[in-house]
């Protein structure tokens, strides 16, 4: 089953197109990866794809739901972690867990996702004193509270530990098991090639590969002698646009 | 159990960890009446120096006044400016409730905090001051009403149109002192000058502020105030529902 359906999604701010007639489809249980220079256009896309920006042309649709019409809907089925957004300074993480699982029917068990996420021993402590990583991790936490049947995560691991982030993959291979689609962003090439079933690597807001993780590293044969990794296909792939 | 309700509960709680905002809320009224009281002789006897009126009579409307204009200038404004900036209403945007939910909650907040601090004040002048409080009741009411309602009004379509909390905040203050002034707070009574007041009969808090003190004497407020805090609210807060952008 097709969960994600995106075509010619296009974004202009003013005159310049950042988001240029992309279109991909996501299946049901997939974990699919957006690869891409800062400014490529990603955070635009999954925020269109999530509802939260009205594309100037092209159609998505999300479990058949059309992400601009059907915003009130689509908003009780995903799950979406953005890329910068904060929580009120005071509001403890407890209290953050507890208030955002009220806005959903069947929501995960708070307490369990806050384990999961590392955060058991903060559950009292005001968000403005959690460290970056901490405040990325109950980002996490907040995206996953609502059981989601699909999850839209802009730069998952950004900011995290080593641990953390292989905690954070651990819990995300969790929740795909369980059927739930993800749809994350990332710079890490670790972090793509070890989670992500299929890649679409944005540059200059237009799709300039989409593959598996194995498929992309095969295209590009060998670097310097040595066998191509994903980062040598990410960097053959992008910048062409570059001016120096 | 609404997601309102709930949001209005957390957002509640969020404000009385805020120590500053709290008491400017809460508790600044009663302390100015206060201070007031022991800085001007004789408080609660009519007075020459006040037209023969009794000067608590004069200084208790304006307090009200200065209330509304700091509650909606300074705590809404801020918070308002700072949950945009700060991506925590569109992530809010991105679950099942609305992030209209949580302005409504922080108005209700906002509201009640400045309620309770009216309150407390009316209730100090009364056990320090004798004050027997205003003689129309009902005209108060609405005159403080409709106050509230332009002042919030005025913070929300500043809320819309200004780029960041900087910005907020910085014509919040901009607009806080005039207010204050036009309310009477260092004219009270019949000094301010003529021309100063045919303006403030046409600013929100200057209006509203006429029409409590008309209500505290026992008259009705001239219509015209409370036009102007009608027109007030309803401008405003029209164009600020139109104008607001969530992130
Ligand atoms: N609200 C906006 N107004 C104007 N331009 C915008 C806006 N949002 C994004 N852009 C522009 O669109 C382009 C793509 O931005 P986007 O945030 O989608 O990039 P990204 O791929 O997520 O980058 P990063 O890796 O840095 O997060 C950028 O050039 C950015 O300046
Ligand atoms: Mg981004």
């Amino acid at each position: 089953m097709t969960v994600i359906e995106v075509n010619g999604l296009t974004k202009r701010y003013g005159d310049r197109t950042v988001v240029d007639g992309v279109s991909f489809t996501v299946a049901e249980g997939e974990v699919f990866g957006i690869l891409g220079e800062n400014g490529a256009g990603k955070t635009t896309t999954v925020e269109c794809i999530s509802g939260l920006r009205t594309p100037d042309a092209g159609s998505i649709s999300v479990f058949g739901l059309d992400s601009s019409a059907d915003r009130e809907e689509l908003r009780r089925i995903i799950g979406v972690q953005l890329q910068e957004s904060q929580l009120q300074d005071r509001l403890r993480v407890g209290e953050a867990m507890q208030l955002y699982a009220s806005f959903y029917r069947d929501p995960a068990d708070w307490r369990e996702l806050l384990a999961a996420v590392g955060l058991t021993e903060q559950v009292r402590m005001p968000y403005a004193k959690l460290s970056g990583g901490q405040k990325q991790r109950l980002s996490i936490a907040l995206a996953l509270i609502g059981n989601p049947r699909l999850a839209i995560l802009d730069e998952l691991t950004t900011g995290l530990d080593p641990r953390a982030r292989r905690e954070t993959w651990r819990l995300i291979r969790q929740i795909r098991d369980r059927g739930v689609t993800v749809l994350l962003v990332t710079h890490f090439m670790d972090e793509a090639e070890r989670l992500c079933d299929r890649l679409a690597v944005l540059d200059g807001g237009k799709i300039v590969a989409l593959d598996t993780p194995a498929a992309l590293i095969a295209n590009v044969g060998d670097v310097d002698g040595y066998r191509a990794n994903l980062e040598d296909a990410f960097l053959a792939l992008t910048g062409t646009d570059r001016d120096n | 159990m609404s997601a309102l309700t709930r949001l209005t509960g957390a957002e509640a709680r969020l404000f009385l960890r805020e120590p500053v905002s709290a008491f400017f809320a809460l508790a600044f009224p009663a302390v100015l009446v206060i201070v007031l009281g022991n800085a001007i002789p004789a408080f609660s006897e009519p007075s020459p120096d006040f037209g023969g009126q009794r000067p608590i009579n004069l200084y208790l409307p304006i307090v009200l006044a200065l209330a509304i204009g700091t509650v909606t200038m300074t705590s809404l404004l801020s918070v308002l400016a700072q949950y945009r900036e700060r991506g925590v209403l569109k992530r809010l945007a991105t679950t099942p409730v609305k992030p209209s939910a949580l302005i409504g909650a922080q108005l209700g907040v906002n509201v009640a905090a400045l309620v309770a601090g009216s309150a407390l004040m009316m209730l100090t002048a009364a056990v320090a001051f004798g004050s027997r409080g205003p003689e129309n009741w009902p005209a108060l009411l609405v005159a403080y009403l409709l106050g509230a309602g332009a002042m919030t009004g005025v913070a929300l379509f500043i809320a819309a149109v200004t780029p960041n909390a900087r910005a907020s905040a910085g014509i919040g203050t901009l607009v806080y002192f005039p207010m204050l002034f036009f309310a009477g707070v260092w004219t009270p009574g019949d000094m301010m000058p003529d021309g100063a007041q045919r303006v403030a009969d046409f600013t929100p808090l200057g209006a509203a502020s006429q029409a409590m003190q008309a209500a505290w004497s026992g008259d009705w407020p001239q219509p015209l105030h409370l036009a102007v805090a009608a027109g007030y609210t309803l401008i405003t807060g029209a164009l600020a529902i139109r104008l607001f952008r969530w992130q």
